[in-house]
């Protein structure tokens, strides 16, 4: 493992996106997605909000971290609020 | 009746999935830690954070390959696609006729990239090549070392010759899959040839231009050996693709770090272009079928 230069930033980032795989396998067991519309232009199911959310917050980030002088915590805060957005009413 | 949904079949994908891993998520994995550090040795690094990110970004050189890249890679798309088509609708369709032509036209795709580099290198020549000597000799300056203009409208020649075959031997294989009942009720409707085209054959098509679209944007926007051998990104910069930027940084300069980051921001870029046109392309689809039913 140690060719692999693990930071703890790095290891939690990606425990998050394990975790939020298999919370959505789990999920997706009890109770099978739905495709709807919701203020997207298209209809999704609950994974592909997922993928937009994590996508959208990689440039989130980019944005925030090239363009600004503000913390990536902000980034980080937005892209949350902005998932659970879009895992709601997206 | 229920129908039982045996999913156990799932289980056969694990191989795949391992391999994967082992080839693709632990790199990945890798570069996204080297992106957050400046790694000297394996027990010399230091945790830069966002450092190398914003460095990237802010990037002339690496901004003016982006767009050099989407101009690059819209170009050739906006040339292959259509020109696959039409290629593919005046093929032959049976035949000796039909095997000579597809073998012909299949020939390009089975050159290795940096020799398609080679042969247009050579073949544009001005004092060798038959295309830069017959240019030179009807007048023109013709110079891929010197002229940016000479050395883009090449490589895109170029993308054009080794690529529009695949668009064509798509479409070709979809025309082929649409059933004659289809151009005999044209035929009693007395359909014009462009309305057979745009209401029969195009959208039997939409499914492997889909494909076609997705990989030649992915192949183009990777494009490396071929403009590296025939102009090696000059002159000047103006033919400096983005691996090429790329492998510079990381294999010419070492800048792992720097790369790295550079690397995922390139690899987001065609993740999002790549969604996008996939997305959009089927949504169409779904609507068309809506209409229908």
């Amino acid at each position: 493992m140690d060719w692999m230069v693990w930071t703890t930033p790095t290891a939690v980032f990606f425990a998050v996106i394990a975790a939020m795989l298999v919370g959505m396998t789990a999920w997706e067991v009890v109770s099978p997605t739905v495709e709807r519309k919701g203020f997207l232009p298209i209809a999704t199911t609950r994974g592909d909000r997922l993928f937009i959310g994590l996508l959208s917050a990689a440039y989130i980030h980019l944005a925030v971290v090239g363009f600004t002088q503000l913390s990536i915590w902000l980034a980080l805060g937005g892209s949350v609020i902005w998932l659970l957005i879009l895992m709601r009413w997206g | 009746m229920t129908k039982v949904y045996n999913n156990r079949a799932w289980w056969l994908i694990l191989p795949m999935l391992l391999l994967v891993a082992f080839s693709a998520v632990i790199p990945v994995m890798t570069v996204v830690n080297y992106s957050v550090q400046d790694v000297f040795d394996a027990h010399t690094r230091f945790f830069t954070g966002t450092e190398w990110f914003r460095e990237m970004l802010n990037d002339p050189a690496l901004q003016a390959a982006v767009l050099r890249q989407f101009a690059f890679s819209l170009t050739v798309l906006a040339i292959e696609v259509p020109l696959g088509i039409g290629i593919a609708l005046i093929m032959p369709k049976k035949g000796w006729q039909a095997s000579a032509i597809l073998i012909l036209v299949t020939m390009p795709l089975l050159i290795p990239w940096n020799v398609v580099g080679s042969i247009w290198q050579i073949f544009t020549r001005g004092d060798i090549g038959l295309m830069g000597w017959s240019l030179r000799e009807l007048g023109y300056g013709y110079n891929i070392t010197s002229s940016p203009l000479d050395a883009w409208v090449t490589i895109i020649l170029m993308d054009v010759w080794h690529w529009t075959p695949l668009i064509a031997l798509l479409c070709f294989s979809g025309l082929r899959s649409i059933p004659d009942a289809y151009y005999q009720a044209a035929r009693i409707d007395r359909a014009s040839k462009w309305a057979v085209f745009r209401y029969i054959q195009l959208p039997k098509l939409t499914n492997v231009l889909v494909i076609g679209v997705l990989l030649r944007f992915m192949h183009s926007f990777m494009i490396y050996a071929e403009p590296f051998v025939l102009t090696g990104g000059g002159p000047g910069n103006s033919t400096t693709f983005l691996s090429q930027s790329l492998t510079t940084m990381a294999i010419g300069q070492q800048d792992l770090g720097p790369s790295a980051a550079f690397s995922l921001i390139y690899f987001l870029i065609i993740l999002l272009v790549t969604w996008v046109f996939y997305t959009a392309i089927m949504n169409m689809q779904k609507d068309d079928n809506n209409q229908e039913a």
